[in-house]
């Protein structure tokens, strides 16, 4: 551990994973996501009216939870079974008797006995090999989270209480986690763990927040309430800055605000490059509300609506007028702007809790995405049935991912068609006739590109994951995540290929990974042709910029010269050379 | 008594709830016995520790003659695959 009074400048180098600047104080929470517990020795005097303590958060959790179940409507009454169990698990004796008798025996404040007590449950159950029931200390958490609760009751420790904004430190924070705090409090954000694609650098840009991420030692480091400067663009972070440091950022802060400022206020200008090419910018959104988003920053439509969020947010599946009702919303405010809707897309960090899955040794490369789907056709067919009746309210196309081979469309294409008879025999309103795309994000479906193009209106390159597939680089492990880059030869060529398929067999090329966000990548897209360009709302004012001030005659002449570079640090620099003036604007 | 888990998701938390629920009335201690492993069936954390997945061989043994009855119950609604 630093020194904690010294209070000396601390420069500490992880991945700048969103971009900008913060000036702010340190909030630590802990591996799991929840709040820092505090721990404190209670008087033995006072030991009776701790454990009273307890006893009434269990009876103000209780109260809580039946009042939540009495208020479910009937209808949805069948969903209360857990509900019903959380009440059991809160005075189960291996939770509650087990508490008691800690704050009893070892003195301590009933927050720290009841975390001490879940902890040593976590690890029963971390030994279970069933997948689906090692996951119900999931439930156990759920319980003890809500009793922590009560007993914390108006003390500052909860985030949701904190009245002002600071910046997260965690070790790691999952989608679960990320759902648990509350974002607008969050001026920026540090973890231990994780890389420029991980789910905390996709929030922190939605955010519009600065990142750094796979800092490796930073909660150890960092104490709470610590001064901390996060500069996201370069992956710096450091902790106790100087006077001068300090003012140095400052000026920073305020040079990146006005930049942005300046960038926003041409996004509702076309993309159109100087000798008058135009491309489509368009915008990734996971949540209905985000159209809002895409339609302020300027994005020409939707290129991505990733649709697993109503499956990741509850323990059964949704029900087809639920997923036609969101579809719809988003489909309406943007006609008649195209939508792109892809399929249900699980992967490993996103397991779904209802769909009782194996324990995979290797998720990414295991049964997600149009394979689970394939594999379940009950719960796709409802999906696909909520699309095509979506469709009928605006421009809708269709997106389906990971697809490896041609028997994959040609079984995805019959279960479309028996989801749009079923619609017709029932008398349903439906349009049928939407364009049908594929995601090229396998290596395989790179190189079949010419057999996928007969059977598709589009492809959209998913650069996550065909970076990651083809480079064998997880993109989350920070012993590996360097050496994952765009730029990498191998890459370019496997674009190359896909567009110029694209333009010889006359189908449209779109891209929705990360790699289309970013400014510095555009001569290298606009040189390959790219149709459509898709991308987190938030990144396409500098985009579109990007396009604006530059000329796809030099763009194709600077492709050829890259596509002869054979290392990814040759690509930079020729990037650079080529165009870091306009990059530096 | 022996029972044979039946349910797709094992013995999970609602399932281990409906087995406290019954248990809550014995007189004496109810044990649930998986592989040598051996916990008290009136908590359902303790019975979910097991990690009783669908298959599993489990035994039921009261301490008290008197919860014979009881212990019946228990199986037959394992064996029912808990009303699922």
């Amino acid at each position: 551990m630093p020194d904690k009074d010294t209070n000396e400048e601390i420069k500490l180098n992880g991945i700048g994973a969103s971009p900008g600047i913060c000036i702010g104080k340190a909030y630590l929470v802990d591996k799991e996501g929840v709040e820092v517990v505090e721990k404190y020795f209670v008087n033995r005097n006072n030991l009776d009216s701790e454990i009273k303590r307890f006893k009434v958060a269990v009876k103000n959790a209780f109260n809580e939870l039946r009042s939540i179940i009495e208020n479910i409507p009937d209808e949805v009454r069948r969903h209360t079974g857990i509900l019903e169990t959380h009440v059991a698990l809160l005075k189960d004796k291996m939770l509650y008797d087990k508490t008691i008798e800690t704050i009893r025996n070892e003195g301590v404040n009933a927050e720290w006995a009841l975390k001490k007590v879940v902890d040593d449950i976590k690890v029963m159950f971390h030994n279970i090999s069933d997948a689906y029931l090692k996951e119900r200390s999931d439930d156990i958490i759920h319980v003890s989270d809500r009793i922590i609760k009560f007993l914390i009751g108006s003390e500052d420790v909860n985030i949701g209480k904190i009245d002002k904004r600071v910046i997260l430190v965690a070790k790691d924070l999952s989608p679960a986690d990320a759902s648990q705090i509350q974002l607008d409090k969050i001026m920026g954000f540090i973890t231990d763990r994780g890389g420029k694609a991980s789910h905390t650098s996709i929030i922190a840009r939605t955010l519009e927040v600065p990142a750094v991420l796979g800092v490796g030692n930073a909660t150890k480091t960092i104490n709470n309430d610590d001064t901390i400067i996060i500069d996201g663009t370069s992956g710096i972070i450091i902790i106790h800055p100087s006077l001068q440091t300090l003012g140095e950022y400052k000026k920073l802060q305020t040079r990146h605000e006005e930049h942005k400022a300046s960038l926003s206020r041409g996004s509702h200008l076309k993309a159109e490059t100087l000798d008058g090419l135009s491309l489509q910018v368009m915008g990734n959104i996971e949540l209905p509300e985000e159209v809002v988003s895409v339609l302020d920053h300027g994005g020409d439509g939707i290129g991505l609506y990733r649709t697993e969020f109503q499956y990741l947010t509850r323990n059964d599946f949704p029900g087809e007028d639920e997923l036609f009702d969101k579809y719809k919303d988003v489909v309406e405010v943007m006609a008649p702007r195209p939508v792109t809707i892809r399929t249900l897309d699980i992967n490993g960090d996103k397991a779904i809790s209802s769909s009782n899955g194996s324990d995979e040794a290797n998720p990414a490369l295991g049964l997600r995405a149009i394979r689970y789907c394939l594999k379940r056709p009950d719960i796709f067919k409802t999906q696909l049935r909520a699309i095509l009746r979506a469709a009928a309210f605006g421009n809708v196309r269709i997106l389906f991912p990971m697809i490896s081979s041609i028997d994959e469309i040609r079984d995805t294409k019959r279960l479309l068609n028996e989801a749009a008879d079923s619609l017709k025999k029932e008398g349903k309103i439906y349009n049928k006739n939407i364009e049908f795309g594929i995601m090229i994000e396998v290596p395989s479906a790179v190189i079949m590109a010419d057999v996928m193009a007969q059977e598709a209106d589009f492809f959209s390159i998913g650069t996550n994951d065909l970076i990651q597939y083809t480079l064998a680089i997880d993109r989350g492990n920070r012993e590996v995540a360097h050496l994952y880059h765009p730029f990498h030869p191998a890459i370019l060529r496997m674009l190359k290929h896909v567009t110029d398929v694209g333009k010889e067999k006359g189908i449209k090329v779109f891209m929705c990974g990360e790699m289309a966000g970013d400014p510095f990548n555009v001569p290298v897209l606009l040189g390959l042709g790219m149709d459509e360009l898709s991308m987190n709302p938030q990144s396409i004012p500098a985009v579109k910029n990007m396009i604006r001030s530059l000329k796809v005659e030099d763009a194709r002449h600077f492709i050829k010269e890259a596509l002869k570079q054979t290392t990814t640090m040759d690509v930079i620099k020729l990037v650079e050379a080529s165009f870091g003036e306009m990059l530096r604007q | 008594m022996n029972v044979n888990i039946k349910n797709d998701l094992g013995l999970h938390a609602r399932a281990a709830a409906k087995i406290v629920n019954l248990v809550v009335h014995a007189k004496g201690k109810i044990w649930l016995i998986k592989d040598g492993e051996k916990v008290d069936a009136s908590s359902i954390i303790d019975i979910l520790s097991l990690g009783c997945s669908k298959g599993t061989e489990v035994t039921f043994e009261a301490e008290s003659n008197t919860d014979f009855d009881l212990l019946r119950n228990i199986i037959i609604l394992a064996e029912n695959g808990f009303g699922e």
